[in-house]
């Protein structure tokens, strides 16, 4: 588990709807650039949208972690 | 000793908890509800009215209509609230004394917040869904592209909804052969939860709209007729329709009760106050990363109802919280519809559409204002 200053952390686990990308994504238009962005899902799709869109959108996947029934995600804004 | 108990907003979930307090306080708590218009406004409806299938007239109903007799309604913007104090402030300079406060004050939309996006259009209001109507109504030809400028959203279904409906509407026409109609979702499918979108992109692919995932709607160049992505993709248009940014009301800004968008932060279970005492919050109105809707509203507001009559009463709170229950309608047109249930604990299920759905959409959104607002609904 990283000590990594955390600047927002999202805890979506169990919520669907409007799931744990679209809250990440929305978080990150409203932080600065090289903040640090925290994502709890439970959603098994996450594990492949998440990466998927950082990647898209040109930021920085810090870590993935799977948790007991849960994965974590640290997300650097990039630009 | 009566609580007074004082809700701000006339919505589906202030106009719920305040008759449902009233109803189950056996006189020991007094509601007042504070809303800025005193109409209670049927939002779900606005998409039906940018296609031309509701007319706005029935979407608004006074909200004294809707209120119990015993519960007292003040129509006036309230503009800061002292939580330390347990005062609400509202324009006029009047302060209203609380002893349990409920914040349903639901959400704003701010379309200033998207560079150029000054005059494209949006079903998130009645103004916008009149003003899109008319658009549509002399549109003749060219690419209609709908695209989502901000997260959170109210009603995570809507813009698949409209471009069906739209679909629908210009067929209806005889010029769908003549428009185009893009999709721009904000992820890499054409809804957040992946068991609906299995279930609607062959019908987009069918209908022939197309979808461009991955556009989450940074700006608008109204000049070039373009709008740009955060990710850095640029689509041409000839009429723009875009989700607004949303966020909290000013009341909630102002007095420093939300985090930097103006959401209050709650309990995801109790929907009290992380920080402040006696203060609750439902809705459209709180921080919890779960569809803003009108029906999470809806069941959160039987949960904060009876905790806060709980409390007017001097009694223990309730061990019934909020499962995170979400129940909506997905529109797919040709009369067609399918529905999204899930909790905290229940992974989504959406049935295939159908008229069915459809009809229960229409029934719902029918006897609406006889059953969801008096809590005649559990």
């Amino acid at each position: 588990m990283s000590i990594m200053q955390i600047d927002k952390s999202i805890d979506a686990r169990g919520m669907a709807c409007p799931g744990p990308l679209m809250n990440l994504i929305g978080a990150i238009r409203q932080g600065q650039v090289g903040q640090i962005f925290e994502v709890l899902s439970s959603d098994e799709g996450s594990k492949t949208d998440i990466p998927a869109w950082v990647a898209k959108a040109k930021h920085e996947m810090v870590e993935l972690v799977q948790d007991d029934g849960y994965a974590r995600f640290l997300v650097r804004k990039a630009r | 000793m009566v609580s007074e108990v004082v809700v701000l907003g006339g919505g589906v979930g202030g106009t719920m908890c305040a008759n449902l307090i009233a109803k189950h306080s056996q006189g020991r708590a007094h509601v007042t509800v504070v809303d800025a218009s005193g109409t209670h406004v049927y939002q779900p409806g606005f998409l039906y009215v940018a296609v031309g299938k509701e007319r706005p007239a029935t979407l608004q109903h006074p909200e004294t209509s809707l209120l119990r007799s015993d519960v007292s309604l003040v129509i006036e913007r309230a503009t800061r609230v002292d939580p330390a104090a347990q005062t609400v402030v509202l324009e006029s300079g009047r302060k209203l004394q609380y002893d349990q406060l409920l914040l349903a004050t639901g959400s704003r939309t701010v379309m200033e917040e998207v560079p150029g996006a000054k005059d494209v259009y949006d079903f998130y209001t009645m103004s916008g869904a009149i003003r899109l109507f008319d658009a549509l109504k002399t549109f003749e030809g060219g690419t209609i592209v709908l695209g989502v400028a901000g997260i959170p959203y109210k009603c995570p279904p809507a813009p698949v909804e409209f471009v069906f409906l739209l679909h629908d509407y210009l067929k209806a026409r005889g010029i769908r052969d003549k428009a185009q109609i893009k999709l721009l979702s904000p992820l890499n499918r054409a809804f957040t939860i992946e068991a609906t979108s299995k279930l609607v992109q062959p019908i987009l692919a069918e209908r022939g709209i197309e979808l461009t995932g991955f556009f989450n709607v940074e700006s608008v160049d109204p000049v070039a007729k373009t709008v740009t992505s955060l990710e850095g993709e640029t689509v041409g248009y000839d009429l723009l329709v875009l989700v607004p940014p949303h966020r909290g009301q000013q009341v909630i800004e102002d007095s420093g009760l939300g985090d930097e968008r103006g959401w209050v932060p709650v309990d995801k279970n109790t929907l009290k106050h992380t920080k402040f005492e006696h203060v609750w919050a439902i809705g459209d109105t709180t921080n919890i990363p779960i569809s803003k809707s009108g029906s999470v509203a809806h069941y959160e507001a039987s949960v904060a109802a009876a905790a806060i009559t709980a409390a007017a009463k001097g009694e223990a709170p309730p061990e019934h919280v909020y499962d995170g229950k979400v129940m909506c309608f997905l529109e797919t047109g040709q009369g067609q519809a399918t529905t999204i249930r899930f909790d905290y604990d229940h992974p989504p299920v959406s049935p295939t559409p159908s008229r069915l759905w459809h009809w229960a959409k229409l029934l719902f959104n029918k006897t609406y204002w006889h059953t969801v607002p008096q809590g005649r609904l559990p």
